[in-house]
């Protein structure tokens, strides 16, 4: 569903992916672990050409986007819950979720809005209040609720247990999953390997710009190299 | 009442009047600001732009033997909302578009080149001098004691403010109701993150300049049938004083604009009421310095703080 080719990317002079090719197919849920600055979200941000990449191919059902802008891209299905949750602090929860479906009909997005709600009960709870105002944890949920509104066929998502509580964590790992039974494909970004790794069907290990190991979640679980460096041994 | 309460009530309804001006000049600045981040100091030359609009138009349709004065005054509206609104769209779309992503001060000296174009390209096909156009509204209210004074609202005072309030209202729902005015707000939050979200986000800034300029022409149809003339450099000053009533409320704060506007306005009646009236401007950019000075986030402007 999504293919990676041979992508680098730049800052400026500094070039922070190398040659990273990497392929998630539909329904499967791939995580991307490596340690803080080895490109995890610069890749992310890549897929959707915010950096573009300077060379390289990245597909999604089959169709060249690396070229296209970033709305474009958004546009096509794909979705992001990105580092750091984003969201709009100053607009309701509502507004927050309506910015997710800006180009679908009301009455569509009225009905995906319910399902977020369903999955999320605490976003009712909390609909007309200012999302700034919300703990962390219920910021990450509704940046994954606007995410869904436009009922992508691919999610990103970047760090989302990032600062979290373990039990809020957990939460949000069980709704990945669920957005996955639902048909939606996954691509995750995650610094706790353990729990994605878990979840995921296969994994990439990113070092450096590079991408240096790639197998099955479990395989990866079990892998001495990354239980090293990545699962605290 | 007493002479100086009567005299004061006065320079009170002049001080609002001008002031609901600025309010509307201001809100293009803050608009664009909150936005992406820059001071458009072209704007005062659409608020030019659209004073010239409104004089040639009604000069037209009086020309053409059109008596009615509301007639006169909807059509001159909508050419002058509708001329300067594609000046603002231009501006964006040939000086500041093209530099998106540079750093911060390129855009900023190409918005002076644009001021300093657009004022020139007016004096060479308008002339540098003073046109003047007979008041269209006349009359007004007086009341208070003839005797000791007399306080007089003219109807054009009305219609300025009647005009500034029912465009406020409008910006204001349009803002807090519409998506697309839903979709304003979150670009000036994070405009990264509303474009991930596939919408295109230049569209909105382009959006937020139209709206500016509207807002500014409405502006300049205003005051230039206030004042009866115009000039291809009223502009610099009209805009500098929009751009302190931006400041004062807080930058990047519609309702901030509004409400600097009308102390910038109501502060400056009020010196002219003690004071020789060259010294408004003084006392008006004094303004400007003591609030960058000691409130730099304005009356109701946001502090920059992140939080994580």
């Amino acid at each position: 569903m999504l293919r990676i080719n041979n992508i680098n990317t730049h800052y400026g002079q500094i070039q922070a992916l190398h040659d990273v090719s990497v392929e998630v197919k539909k329904g499967e849920i791939v995580t991307l672990i490596g340690a803080n600055g080895a490109g995890k979200t610069t890749l992310m941000m890549t897929i959707c050409g915010d950096p573009q990449a300077s060379s390289g191919k990245i597909h999604f059902d089959g169709e060249d986007i690396s070229r296209l802008t970033t709305a474009k891209i958004m546009q096509k299905g794909l979705a992001i819950v990105p580092e750091g949750r984003r969201v709009f602090s100053g607009l309701t929860v509502e507004e927050n979720l309506y910015m997710g479906s800006y180009y679908r009909s009301k009455a569509e997005a009225a009905e995906t809005a319910e399902h977020v709600l369903e999955l999320f009960p605490r976003l009712r709870e909390r609909f007309s209040q200012r999302a700034g105002t919300m703990s962390g944890g219920e910021q990450q949920m509704l940046a994954i609720g606007r995410a869904m509104m436009s009922k992508p066929r691919m999610i990103l998502l970047d760090e989302p247990s990032l600062g979290l509580a373990p039990i809020i964590i957990q939460q949000i790992f069980d709704i990945i999953q669920k957005l996955r039974d639902e048909g939606v494909t996954i691509f995750l970004v995650e610094q706790n390997a353990n729990q994605a790794l878990r979840i995921a069907d296969r994994g990439y290990v990113l070092e450096n710009g590079r991408v240096v190991l790639e197998d099955s979640g479990d395989a990866l679980l079990t892998n001495e190299a990354v239980q090293q460096a990545y699962l605290g041994g | 009442m007493s002479e100086l309460s009567l005299y004061l009530l006065q320079q009170l309804i002049n001080g609002l009047t001008i002031g609901s001006t600025y309010a509307l000049i201001a809100i293009g600045y803050t608009m664009v600001y909150g936005i992406i981040g820059m001071i458009n100091f072209a704007h005062g030359e659409i608020y030019m732009i659209g004073s010239y609009v409104t004089f040639i138009v009604i000069a037209g349709l009086m020309g053409m033997g059109l008596v009615s004065l509301p007639v006169i005054l909807i059509i001159a509206l909508v050419v002058a909302v509708v001329i300067a609104s594609t000046y603002g769209w231009t501006v964006e779309r040939v000086a500041y578009r093209p530099l998106r992503g540079s750093n911060r001060l390129i855009p900023l000296i190409s918005a002076i080149g644009m001021s300093i174009f657009l004022q020139n390209f007016v004096v060479l096909s308008q002339g540098s001098r003073d046109v003047a156009l007979p008041p269209q509204v006349t009359g007004g209210w007086n009341f208070g004691d003839p005797s000791v004074f007399e306080v007089s609202i003219s109807y054009m005072q009305l219609l300025i403010w009647a005009a500034t309030l029912i465009t406020m209202i409008g910006l204001t729902l349009f803002i807090s109701r519409s998506r697309m005015g839903r979709a304003c707000r979150a670009c000036s939050e994070d405009l990264g993150m509303t474009n991930l979200l596939g919408i295109d986000t230049n569209r909105i800034i382009a959006l937020t300049f139209i709206i500016g300029a509207a807002l500014a022409a409405i502006a300049g149809l205003l005051l230039s049938l206030y004042y009866g003339v115009v000039n291809p450099f009223v502009g610099f000053i009209a805009g500098l004083k929009a751009f302190t009533a931006a400041v004062l409320g807080g930058i990047g704060s519609i309702p901030g604009a509004m409400l600097g506007g009308l102390i910038l306005g109501v502060t400056e009646a009020m010196t002219a009421a003690f004071f020789p009236s060259e010294y408004k401007d003084v006392v008006a950019f004094s303004l400007l310095v003591l609030i960058l000075l000691f409130r730099p986030s304005g009356l109701l402007g946001k502090p920059e703080v992140e939080k994580v």
